[in-house]
Formats: C-alpha cells, structure tokens, sequence
C-alpha cells in the first residue's frame, strides 16, 4: 500500500516532539511509516500515555487488602466488597469534547466509563456525574449545560444505568473549558472478573458491536492540546454515541463472559483498535497480528491509519478462547450485533497490523503501553505568585452590620448551593430498583441485592479551594468524600481520581498538579482509601486561563447494614439538633466571599486530618447505634446553609429549626464560615443524652444547638426566615437561571 | 400463576418487573422478543425501556416484533397485558390502547416520585385499591403526555377508561401535580374489555420501603389475587 511519506511536519502535526520521535526511529531501527506514526501519536499522546503524570500518580497509595486490582493494571479499580461480590468503579473525563460539542461530548464520556466497566465483566448499576461550567450569565455557558444534561440523560436513561448523584458546579474558570467527568460503578462476582489480556498463541481476536467509522479520528490527540478558537473545527474528532448499542454489547459481552468463552476483553475508547491491541498483548505478554481489511466498516476507502485511530463508540475487542469463535458468534448474532474474526494472538510480543497480508505497521506492543515504554517525564514546577496574595484576607474589609437572612437567601439562591434537581430529575435514578438514596444527599445510597449491605458513593472537589491551595484543597476534597459517606452511614474503602488541569508544560500549572497529588496521597492514606485508577486531564486552557485545578474524588464506602442508611433531612419536629465539631473564626475561601462579594481569597479552612478521622468514626457509631436520625456535613457555605439543607432536603416535608449559637466569633463566620469536621445530626430526646456521651467519651466535641421546628429557621438574633422563602429561593432558582429567555 | 416479562432489545426495566413479580411470591418468566411463546403466562408485562433505541416514535418498531403478535392476540382474548412506560407506548403503537404519548410538554426527561389517583377498582390489576388512593410511584420518561382526540377524550372517559391521574399528595388533580401535560392527568387507562392496562408511572420501581415507596405493591397483589380466584383467565 502506497503511504504518504513522513515529513518533520507531519511529525509535529501528531503533536510528537524531535526527542520523542528520535526514539521511535531508536526503537524501530527505522523511520515509521505514516500509517505507524500515527499509532505512535495516539499511543503517546498524554491522553493514553500519561507521560506527564504517571510518575507523580506512582506516589499514591495504591495498596489495600481489598483490591482485586490495582490502579492501572485494568480498564478500573476493582474492590472485594464481602459476600463473593466486587464491586467496578472508575471516573473519566470527556472535557474537550464536550466543550466544542456538549451532547455528544457528555454522552460518550458516560458510554466510554460504562465500557470500562462492563469490559471486566461487571454489570453497570450506577453512574455518578461531576460537571462544572461557567457562570450561568453567560449564554454559551447555557448551552453547554443543556446539552451536556441532555447527553448524559439520552445516554444513561436509554442504557438502563441509574444516575444517582455528582455535583454541578459553577466559576468563570471553567467559562471556556468545562470538566465532564463521569464515573460509572459495576457489581460482579468477585470470580468472575475479566481482564483486559491477550494471550497465548493462535487464539482469535474478534471485534464485536459497531461498525468502525471516521468519526473520533484523533480524539485522543485532540484531548491532549489546549482549546483555541479554531477548537471548533475539531467537531469531528468528537464521537457519536448509540446507548442502545452500548445496551446490546453488555448483554451480549456478559453474556460471553458468562459463559466462559474469552481470555480477555477491552472496549474500544481512545485511540480505538490500536490501543486495545497494544495493551490487551502488552498485558498478556503476548503479540497479536490483526488484518485490517477484515474490520466491518461504515464507509468505503477507509484507510488503516483511519480504521485504527478511529474512535467509533460501542466496539470492543474479545481475545477468545480458541474453539469456541462459533459460541461467541451466535451470542452476538442473538442481539443484533457484527462479531469478526480480525486476527489472532502469538508470542511475538509485536502488534502487527496487515492490509491484504501486505504489512502497514509493526510496533513492539509494549512501547506503546503505559507501564511498558512509553515516555516518562518529570515537569519543572513554579509556585503561582497568586498563591500566597490571595491566602491573605483582612476581614475588616467585609463589615458585618448586615442582613443576615437576606444573605442566606442570597446563598440558597446560588448556583453552587441551590437545589440541582434540574439537572439530576433528567437523569433516571432510579432503574434496576436499588436507589436508596438518589441525588440530593451528602452520598447516594444503593443497596446491594441479596445482602444486607449497602454501597455509598460520592464525587467531590472544591474548585476554589484548590485553586487557593492545590495541596489543601486535595485534602479536603478526599475528607469531605469520606465524610459525606460517614454522613450515609458508611466507610469510605476506596477511591477513584480524575485529575483535570490545565497544560503540564507551564511550571505554575504542574506545581498545582504535583501538590494536589501530594494532598490527595496524603488523605488518602489517612483515611485508608487507596487510588483504584482514574484519569488525568491535561491542557483543560482556553486563551483566557486554564481551569481551577480540579481533582475529582470518587469514593465508595460500604454501609454494614442497610439500617444504618441516613440523609440529610431533619425528620420530625421537636427532634434535638447537635453540632459535632466546633466553629473556627474564618471565613477565607468560602462561598459567602464568592457569592456575596465575588471574591475567590482567603486561606482555607484549616483541617486536621486526626480530628477529622475521629468526627467521622464517632458519627459512624453513632449511626450504628441507632442514635442519630439525620446527619449533614456543613461544607460550601457553612452552617447556616446546611442547616438551611436540613430543613428543605424534602420539599414536600418541610422544617424549621431554631437555633441558638453561643460561639463568640464574628456573625458572618459562624454562620458562614467552612470550618471542617463539623457535622448537623438531629436526634429524638431518648437518644439524645446516649449521642451526647459517646461524643464526650470519644473526645468529639458535641454541642446542643437547637430543635427542629415547623415554619421558620431561626438563628440567634442574626436570621429568621420563613420556610416558604427559603425553599423558593433553594428549588426555583437553577431552573431561572439556565432557562431564562433571550429577548 | 405465573407473569411473563417481554424483552426487546433495549428493554431496561424488564429485570426489575421481573423482580417485583417474584417479590410477590409468585414464578416468572423472560418472554424473548424474537419468540412467538407465551409461555403459558398468565399476565404479560412490557417492561419499561428504549426498545430498538425508540429513535423513531417511542414504541413504534417494537410492535412489529413476532412476540407482539402473541401478545395481541392474547389480549384479544381476554389475557391480561400491563404496559409500563415503554410498555404504555408499545401498547398504544399496537392499537391495543387508544391514543399517543407524546413528547412531555417541557421537552425533556423526567424521573421523580409522583402521585396517581386510583379512578377505578373493579380491574384485575387494582382490585386491592380503593376508588380514590392516593399512590406514590416514579416515573422517569421523556414521551408519556398523553394525547387523543377531543372526542375520543370524552369515549375515553365515558367508558370509565381512566385508571390513574396524577395527582397531588392529597389527591386533587391539579395542573402542578400534571408532570408532563398528559391531558386530564391522565397517568393510566385501560382498554374498554378491562384486561389491558398501560400506564407512564413505574409500579415495579415502588414495591419496597427501602426504595421510597411500596405503593406500587397494590397492582402486582392485585393481580395476582386476581389470577389465584382463576377468574375470566384465558392461558396464553
């Protein structure tokens, strides 16, 4: 096959460097071909590379008794939850495609995370979703939350996962670049996990699902540079996604795997057949031979190079076990979906690719394979001069003769506060029966059939508090993840990451990169939650400013007994509200500074780890005991407005609550401030005096701050609002603020 | 007795109707789309879902399949049929309820807890309801307004067709308590026999407390009680 000749343009145009691309000519003994470069430059991109990552990710704790598979050695991290069963989870990014093209973008970054899932065998029973966007002013900000909702509603309802919680977050630094990240969590038999292998000799590779087309050409490349405004063009390097198909290859492919008739599956995401052939035989110390002409196609004249790097969603590639081709074949054929032998393994550990027996590329297979030779680099990091400014904050600059309760309104109102059921009322949460607690609480709660167990899951990152400090911010995302499960009734065992930022190669950008790695390995082996796996987001920059860093936590916690489950919501007047924990004087990085003066500034609240263990461990008791009726953390916008959540958590169930605060700090602190480890539980009188106790006993501070009312929330002399405002002002304003009309 | 769940490619809460079922006690079986075979089944359910992706209308290839020839003919004679949200657009496709369901008013997908007002108890699929229950149940679809014509509207309500209206939680049927501009709050109806219900909200998602409601539990006892008296029962 004629093949255009590789020219120093072409190589740049891949988005290789001299270094990298004098290695690959090192390793090959020769120049590539075009068709090879191409393979080369979706392989080493940073998307399936993580050449500018891997290094630092290495620190993480990535150790637990529970892991049945450690972060990168498979498609997610999977954990022994008792009982025979593992639960599947991992979180993925689809940022770059959803900012040029928002429902396609969101709906396959969910189709994509779900394959990873059912790839090892899993079945999907949950989907969580972490989107931030800009400020709801704007008009481009408008439609990409629409479209994004839109996209991952259409894909996960149609699929049959439920989506069961995420955040929605809103700051100008994301106006350009929006992060979607979605995670996906499966259930199997824990003998029953598939792993991502080719191996052996003469066993056939088949492809199976969709037809491959041109769409998604390059999308890893395409996720590996900053947005511009040329990013536009980039349009068909986002893939179209079918969840109808998807539906059909996880039937289909459990179905296989139930059978027993594969050594290993992976689906086909970035980078497509090339990156499942190369990592599938890099895995199973293998090699695999594939002749491209025998892949079902969308369209005539399709060249290698296109059929390799496409993107087309819903494929995946099954290494299976030789003999049994014709087993598999009747279970595809049975839904509706193209299985082909397209090569086979050997133990040339090389990934060959032939045209009609001719051959158009061979690469080592794991040259191309993170944890084989892949390149590795180490960024230089520089201390962003904002970072120790914007820690300074004289609080005498914000008076606090003011309208308190007009602030709270204000706060209730507020994109990053209010009620978010615009956003998750459009996703089903609720199919497959086993939503205990959907979207709305501080974790969603799935029981787990035929146990007496219960999972909780949770997505959390504070933006604002990673920008002001990257190392922090890390922290407290991983301790606020663990305590919103501890809130549950649960224990956090295990955690996902995705890491979005914007360009490596700027040392300001890297420093916030390696320090939130650092925080986030910190907490992480604090609270004994070990790194599954994940993703890594770089170049997340428009030419206005690169995104907050911004590392998403996913956690899963297991809750003992589905008796244990709590939310948030106070349950009956008359009940006596405590706080756990107690009130700081600060008040820097909080929402009240963003929301009320518009200023992101401050040093965050401060956070220790042992104390923050130890609140948790004591609520979880308290909740096994049987002593708590509803717990909530006071995180974005403090106290007042957690308590506010309190009592508006159900809207046809209202609250009030008067509280009194005998803290003797400034007012705009105690009601607002984000001190940590501070947790709302509200309690019937025969519980009480037992809650108080084993508090004291273990050295948690408890305080008795009130009652649960009927019609008001009432705090000291400082707010007094009625119900009926405060739950306008929380559930009608998303939707005001996204379906406003343009006159 | 025995129900009978149908799947079609696409078919997603099939697994959960077939839960409900056994919930209640009693056996249960997968009907293949591509089969003609009932089974034996005693009650035929077409679960909730996207069947063959519902790109086109909403149910509209699902019909042609060979098991919906069965269930036609099944129906005919007197063989209960539940169409649950999917199920409620394929019966309706089928021409085995009248009418069309139609994208919500405010165009987009909707799952929450809603409530329905029983309008009638003398079917075998409300017997254990009383005229007038108020019953928490989700929905979660994005085409379940419900359509007909000003004068098939009021054949529709003088044969007593009715089954469900959303409601508020009291029970008064109200135009905020409408989730997606069905007309007349209509959630569910029947076909004039009495042996074919569809209906938008989700029984099979509220049979237990754990999952915010057990409501959804009075259909499938109803049935099922129902079936166990033998009553007017043609076997599939």
């Amino acid at each position: 096959m004629e093949q255009p000749q590789v020219t120093p343009q072409m190589v740049k145009d891949h988005g290789l460097n001299e270094e990298e691309y004098r290695e690959i000519i090192k390793i090959l003994g020769r120049e590539p071909n075009y068709t090879e470069l191409g393979v080369f430059s979706v392989m080493w991109s940073e998307h399936c590379s993580y050449k500018n990552s891997i290094a630092l990710l290495k620190t993480l704790p990535r150790e637990g008794d529970a892991l049945l598979s450690k972060a990168g050695e498979e498609n997610a991290g999977a954990v022994d939850i008792g009982d025979g069963l593992a639960v599947v989870f991992k979180i993925e990014s689809h940022n770059h495609p959803s900012a040029v093209e928002p429902y396609q973008g969101a709906a396959t970054g969910v189709g994509g995370i779900l394959r990873d899932i059912f790839t090892m065998g899993a079945r999907p029973i949950a989907s969580l979703d972490s989107l931030r966007f800009g400020s709801p002013d704007n008009p481009r900000v408008r439609y990409l939350v629409d479209g994004v909702v839109r996209g991952i509603g259409d894909y996960g309802n149609s699929f049959g996962v439920p989506t069961v919680a995420g955040e929605t977050y809103f700051d100008d630094a994301y106006t350009g670049n929006p992060l979607i990240n979605a995670m996906a969590v499966g259930l199997v038999r824990a003998d029953g996990l598939v792993s991502g292998t080719i191996s052996g000799v003469g066993n056939p590779v088949m492809i199976v699902g969709s037809k491959t087309g041109r769409d998604g050409i390059h999308g890893a490349t395409f996720a590996s540079e900053e947005l511009t405004e040329k990013s536009q063009e980039r349009r068909p390097s986002v893939q179209i996604g079918d969840p109808f198909t998807e539906k059909l290859l996880l039937e289909a492919t459990l179905e296989i795997i139930r059978e027993d008739l594969v050594i290993g599956v992976q689906d086909m995401g970035a980078a497509g057949i090339t990156c499942s052939c190369a990592e599938m035989s890099f895995r199973g110390n293998a090699g695999v031979t594939i002749d491209i002409d025998k892949v079902p196609v969308r369209e005539k004249h399709m060249t290698p190079y296109e059929i390799l790097l496409s993107e087309s969603q819903e494929r995946m590639l099954v290494c299976v076990k030789k003999g049994r081709e014709e087993d598999v074949r009747r279970i595809f054929d049975k839904w509706e979906l193209d299985s082909t032998i397209i090569g086979e393994s050997n133990d040339s550990g090389i990934f060959k690719v032939r045209l009609n027996g001719e051959t158009v590329s061979e690469i080592p297979s794991d040259v191309l394979s993170l944890g084989g030779g892949t390149p590795v680099y180490h960024r230089e990091t520089r201390k962003p001069a904002y970072v120790d400014e914007l820690a300074k904050i004289n609080l005498d600059e914000y008076p606090t003769d003011r309208d308190f309760s007009k602030d709270l309104l204000t706060m209730l109102a507020a994109p990053n506060i209010c009620d978010k059921g615009w956003v998750f009322n459009q996703y089903d949460s609720m199919v497959r029966t086993n939503t205990a607690v959907g979207p709305g609480s501080d974790a969603a709660v799935l029981r787990v059939r035929k146990t007496n167990r219960a999972l909780a899951l949770v997505t959390d990152c504070n933006g604002r508090y990673c920008y002001l400090n990257p190392r922090a911010g890390a922290i407290q995302a991983v301790a606020e993840a663990a305590r919103n499960i501890a809130c549950s009734g649960g224990r956090g065992v295990a955690i996902t990451n995705c890491l979005n930022f914007g360009n490596p190669y700027k040392p300001e950008i890297y420093y916030g990169f390696s320090e939130a790695v650092a925080g986030m390995g910190e907490a992480c082996r604090h609270f004994n939650t070990p790194v599954t796996g994940g993703n890594v987001s770089f170049y997340n920059e428009d030419p206005e400013r690169a995104v907050f860093p911004t590392p998403t936590i996913g956690m899963l916690g297991i809750i003992d007994d589905v008796s244990h489950i709590t939310t948030q919501g106070f349950k009956n007047a008359g009940d006596f509200i405590y706080l756990i924990g107690e009130t700081d004087e600060e008040l820097g990085a909080s929402e009240y500074l963003h929301t009320i003066f518009g200023k992101n500034i401050g040093p965050l609240p401060k956070l220790d780890l042992h104390v923050e263990k130890l609140v948790q461990d004591t609520l979880l008791s308290a909740i096994r005991a049987g002593l708590i009726k509803s717990a909530h953390d006071c995180s974005d916008g403090g106290l007042a407005v957690a308590l506010a959540e309190c009592c508006l958590s159900d809207r046809e169930n209202l609250f009030g609550a008067h509280i009194h605060l005998d803290d003797d700090i400034r007012p705009d602190c105690l009601l607002f401030g984000e001190t940590q480890s501070r947790i709302i539980v509200s309690t019937d009188e025969t519980h009480a005096e037992k809650l108080v106790d084993l508090c004291t006993a273990s050295g948690v501070p408890i305080a008795a701050i009130g009652r649960v009312g009927r019609d008001r929330l009432v705090i000291n002399d400082l707010i007094d609002i009625p119900l009926e405002d405060m739950s306008r002002a929380y559930y009608d304003s998303l939707r005001n603020l996204l379906e406003r009309v343009r006159h | 007795m025995k129900f009978g769940v149908v799947t079609f490619p696409g078919s997603n809460c099939d697994y959960d109707a077939y839960a409900a079922a056994k919930l209640v006690g009693e056996d249960v079986e997968f009907l293949w789309h591509q089969s003609t075979d009932l089974l034996g089944c005693d009650v035929v359910i077409l679960p909730g879902g996207f069947a063959h992706g519902d790109y086109l209308r909403s149910g509209a290839i699902a019909r042609f399949s060979p098991i919906m020839q069965s269930v036609v003919k099944f129906a005919s004679g007197g063989g209960l049929v539940m169409g649950i949200c999917n199920g409620f657009q394929v019966l309706v496709e089928s021409r085995l309820l009248p009418g069309a369901l139609m994208r919500n008013d405010h165009l987009r997908f909707s799952c929450k807890h809603i409530y329905v007002r029983v309008e009638r108890n003398d079917l075998p699929f409300t017997s254990a309801c009383q005229i007038g229950d108020v019953l928490k149940i989700p929905i979660a679809h994005k085409d379940g307004n419900y359509y007909n014509f000003q004068g098939d509207l009021q054949t529709l309500n003088a044969h007593n067709q009715v089954v469900f209206r959303y409601c508020d939680r009291q029970g008064n049927i109200t135009a905020e308590s409408n989730p997606n501009g069905s007309a007349d709050n209509i959630a569910g109806i029947t076909n004039r026999e009495g042996n074919v219900l569809g209906m938008m909200p989700h029984p099979e998602r509220a049979m237990e407390r754990i999952l915010g409601s057990d409501d959804g539990l009075r259909l499938f006892e109803s049935i099922r009680a129902f079936c166990r008296r033998g009553v007017n029962v043609e076997k599939a």
